[in-house]
């Protein structure tokens, strides 16, 4: 008995999931897994996946790595809300639904989790993988290698996440966990720490990829790019980067806190022996509240690109942009209070906080009214990205409007925690982040693989998301002024809510045929790749570097690296005459080697969160162990380069 | 002519639709709009008021968005086109300068209305208060009278018209306690008192709830706040003193073990000091805090 726990720590026969929909869940996923393994060995195909995809430190790769994660996460937090809908249309007066509670709540902290930290951080990280470096005119990012490493800790935390259906149970606190429900003593089993532990490697390999996106971008700009000559996306990533490095050590540290609590049995934020809920509700929000920014950002930098693109028209008010986004980058690590108006802070607190969440409303709206007199005298072109941006503006206005009504602290005092705030939020972050993003992928898709996305089914799937989300949406803002909370599996008849929550299970439904239809855009554009090929290198008319090189861009970017003179400093280029542009010599380049090293260091982190998740030592201190020796013989490494010869790059260049 | 009967024929389903819907909620209560006492009366004024303001930019936006968007469409040659006018110090100045004079002036109303609906604040009235003191459980409320030396459980009565003192704390997880016709919430949380002070100004039996997760019995937290007349709250008092229940520190904690019910109990005799019991029971010794606290107003806690 004593051998079996020191080898299996906290694991038993009885991890299983008994019911039949968590075990249904499992066994897809499962399936799915398999299924793919034998596709990919029966094309051998492992090879060249290694070698190409999975140890390639190449900015774009990774890019794509990030977003195929991201969307299939966006599918099972979409499932996760299919079913809450489900549970919420059924289980009125003396029906209780499909779902069992326990469930239930793993079900919605499950959807919040993955959806901020593996659909929509996944998206956000893996665009500006996409677009920043060639956007800023350098051959890759500051740290290659780190860069590779962010993203296979991304993937461990995913693993970690999606390994808790099958294996022990996920958390049942909410996508925040708040203590003391998240402590030992009301959540005993091992949901907690998968929540813990997929975060907490996760969120390192955020703090990474911030790191290296700020250096990337304050030491590899392209010359003469000063920063007030930065194309918009490339300076909102930079200040989500430096909210990214300033909120995530905290979200370490939180956690941290809370794994000593629950792991030696200290006693930070317990209900008893000194512990203090209230200090983890704020830390959490300390970075949580920045984290919102962290995902919108590079979203609004997105749609400064697209809509001065597709307007023909340089972007409005550029120094009033930049000023704006500066200011929601300082104010937004001052307003965390406003998630808890209701915690019993003084008027002074509350009045404070709710007085500088307003403020952020001003440089926001600076942003809405200069896109706005970006069409203003332009000529617009509707391409499916600026549906996403004409949809984002009516959505997150409203969303806007929802969010300053509850900074008024007594008015919060009536919407705290219920379905009204779950629809304010749910309209800033699908208008804002991911309507933001599936105009970037629309956007940037020919300058990664060489053609155009259908626009016919892109159009499509916009009006499926837009009127899903209404009819998802609205009813529980409606829900919100009757008094209806998140989060309750099951409420009574006389209340007569049960239509409102069908309608919004209607809407998610859409939004589902929604994705479906994007997943088909996928397809279809494959088979018609040849009309729609991208033989220019700018199907968009475009502005920014970028759209200098050719699609799909080179793995090296830039033959030579651009001399920028000016704002959109493509534009401006392909406005000058001939003769003025200058023909560079190209030059042998150094660059780094693929780095399996990364992929390792992925599965340590992998082991070393199950086995702390699992109270498994030997095995921690194995995964430590095993990590610290790649990880030496990697820094062991003294040139993890390799020449490309100029000779190379002309043959490449001239194949295009 | 086919093309119009059929967008007739979708125009009338559409107004037929919104035509139910909007019946259908005309049956509901809009428990956070329809206020039944002072406090939540002046939270949906500040609800209206911050709404209307914000139309102030919302009607804008919506229709320069539509007029842009249709008005420099690419296929529209009746335009001028200005492909390097980027900037305009007037109508930059105008969008930082109206939103902030809008923002300066809800500011104003944040800063007043924080401190004339802090929860903390006792309510102006003749009348002399009711204290209640709230303990949130898995997954129940216990309402203790210390005036009147009884206790229940999932519902409990006052008189209208008049202040109710509530003291609030938590056996369990966080809580958030909230009657949205009477007014905004506050959090329970176990080894401290939070503050509520309502007051109910028409007869009703008003939905109460938990507003935030505390485990599997988060949804059936739910009780019944009844206002009733004076007569009839001081008869509810003589009934609930017949009760046979006591709760003594025993059946204090059998109450407390983690149970999902929703049947309301009565107790009369409540064990000294309960609330405050509960409270230090999460405290260490050093820090225990004194039943003065609770005695705000000069009420005496024990007896009546």
């Amino acid at each position: 008995m004593i051998v079996a726990s020191f080898w299996l720590g906290r694991l038993n026969s009885h991890i299983f999931p008994t019911d039949i929909i968590t075990l249904g869940a499992a066994l897809s996923i499962l399936f799915g897994g398999v299924v793919t393994v034998i596709v990919v060995t029966y094309y051998k195909k492992w090879h060249y996946l290694w070698r190409e995809l999975f140890t390639s430190v190449d900015h774009k790769k990774i890019g794509i790595m990030y977003i195929i994660v991201a969307i299939l996460m966006l599918i099972r937090g979409g499932i996760d809300a299919l079913m809450m809908r489900a549970q919420q249309a059924t289980s009125v007066g003396t029906s209780h639904g499909v779902l069992a509670t326990s469930t239930f709540q793993q079900v919605f902290s499950a959807h919040g989790t993955i959806m901020i930290f593996f659909a929509a951080m996944g998206l956000m990280f893996g665009i500006i993988n996409l677009v920043l470096p060639l956007q800023i005119g350098t051959r890759d990012v500051a740290f290659p290698f780190l860069n590779l490493t962010s993203f296979w800790l991304f993937v461990a935390g995913m693993i970690l996440i999606n390994l808790s259906l099958g294996i022990g149970q996920f958390s049942a606190a909410g996508w925040l966990a708040y203590p003391p429900l998240s402590e030992l003593k009301y959540s005993p089993g091992v949901g907690v720490d998968y929540w813990i532990w997929s975060l907490q490697i996760a969120g390192i390999g955020s703090l990474m990829s911030g790191i290296n996106f700020l250096t990337t971008i304050i030491k590899k700009r392209a010359p003469g790019m000063k920063f007030m000559k930065m194309p918009m996306f490339s300076w909102s990533v930079l200040c989500a980067m430096t909210l990214v490095v300033f909120a995530f050590p905290i979200l370490t540290v939180t956690l941290s806190l809370l794994f000593l609590d629950r792991t030696l049995g200290m006693h930070f934020f317990t209900a008893g022996h000194g512990g203090n809920m209230m200090m983890y509700v704020n830390l959490i929000w300390a970075w949580g509240h920045p984290e919102v920014y962290i995902l919108i950002l590079p979203a609004f930098g997105v749609f400064s690109e697209v809509v001065a693109t597709f307007s023909r028209k340089r972007l409005f008010g550029y120094r009033t942009m930049v000023w704006a986004l500066i200011l929601i980058t300082i104010l937004s690590f001052s307003v965390w209070l406003h998630h808890f108006f209701t915690m019993g802070a003084g008027a002074d607190v509350n009045g404070f906080f709710g007085i500088m969440t307003m403020i952020i409303a001003i440089p926001t709206g600076v942003k809405i009214f200069n896109w706005l007199f970006t069409m203003f005298h332009g000529k617009i072109h509707f391409s499916a990205p600026m549906y996403w941006f004409l949809g984002f503006v009516g959505l997150f206005t409203i969303g806007g409007v929802a969010g300053v009504i509850m900074a008024i602290p007594p008015a919060d005092f009536q919407f705290h925690n219920s379905l009204f705030l779950v629809a304010h939020f749910h309209t800033m972050i699908v208008s804002g982040v991911l309507f933001g993003y599936f105009a970037g992928i629309h956007y940037w898709f020919p300058k990664i693989f060489g053609y155009k996305l259908d626009e016919k089914l892109g159009r499509v799937s916009f009006y499926m998301w837009f009127i899903g989300f209404l009819l998802a949406f609205i009813p529980l803002y409606i829900l919100g002024f009757l008094g209806a909370t998140r989060r309750i599996d099951h409420y009574s008849a006389s209340l007569g809510w049960q239509p409102l929550f069908i309608i919004a299970g209607v809407g998610v439904v859409i939004i589902a045929g929604a994705v479906a239809v994007s997943i088909l855009q996928q397809i279809v554009s494959y088979r018609n790749r040849h009309q729609l090929l991208d033989l220019t290198g700018d199907p968009w008319n475009g502005r920014t570097l970028e759209w200098s090189v050719p699609s799909p861009a080179p793995y090296y970017n830039f033959a030579t690296i651009p001399i920028v003179h000016d704002r959109d400093a493509f534009w401006v280029s392909k406005n000058e005459s001939k003769e003025k542009k200058r023909v560079l010599e190209i030059t042998d380049i150094l660059m780094p080697v693929n780095a399996p090293v990364a992929v390792y260091i992925g599965i340590c982190a992998m082991l070393f969160g199950f086995s702390m998740i699992w109270h498994i030592w030997w095995l921690s201190i194995v995964s430590l162990v095993i990590f610290f020796i790649v990880l030496m013989i990697r820094i062991s490494d003294e040139n993890p380069y390799y020449l490309l010869s100029a000779q190379k790059i002309i043959e490449h260049e001239g194949n295009i | 002519m086919k093309k119009r009967i059929k967008i007739f024929v979708i125009v009338l389903v559409i107004v037929g639709l919104i035509s139910l819907f909007v019946w259908y909620l005309s049956g509901l209560n809009f428990e956070v709009l329809n206020s039944k006492g002072p406090i939540a009366l002046q939270e949906r004024n500040l609800i209206y008021f911050a709404l209307l303001l914000s139309l102030v930019i919302v009607i804008p936006v919506f229709s320069l968005t539509i007029f842009f968007a249709y008005k420099y469409r690419e296929s529209n040659n009746n335009t001028t086109y200005r492909p390097d006018w980027d900037r305009s110090f007037v109508f930059e100045s105008l969008w930082w300068i109206i939103p902030s004079i809008l923002i300066g002036i809800l500011a104003v109303v944040t800063w007043n209305s924080s401190y004339q609906l802090n929860p903390y604040k006792s309510l102006n009235s003749n009348v002399k208060p009711v204290v209640i003191q709230v303990v949130a459980l898995d997954w129940r409320w216990l309402f203790i009278y210390p005036n009147s030396n009884i206790a229940t459980v999932d519902y409990f009565k006052f008189p209208i018209n008049t202040p109710v003192d509530f003291y609030i704390t938590s056996a369990a997880p966080m809580n958030s306690f909230w009657i949205p016709q009477l007014g905004g919430q506050i959090y329970a949380m176990a080894g401290m008192s939070t503050e509520l002070h309502l007051m109910a100004s028409s007869y009703g039996n008003y939905r109460g709830l938990s507003a935030n997760l505390s485990g599997v019995g988060f949804s059936g937290m739910t009780f019944s706040a009844d206002a009733v007349s004076n007569a009839a709250f001081s008869n509810w008092l003589k009934y609930v003193r017949t009760s046979n229940n006591r709760l003594s520190l025993s059946n204090f904690n059998i109450l407390a073990h983690p149970t999902i019910s929703s049947k309301t109990i009565n107790y009369y005799g409540v064990y000294p000091n309960l609330y405050v019991k509960i409270i230090n029971n999460f405290m260490s010794s050093k820090s225990e805090i004194k039943h003065k606290i609770f005695t705000k107003n000069n009420i005496n806690m024990v007896g009546m």
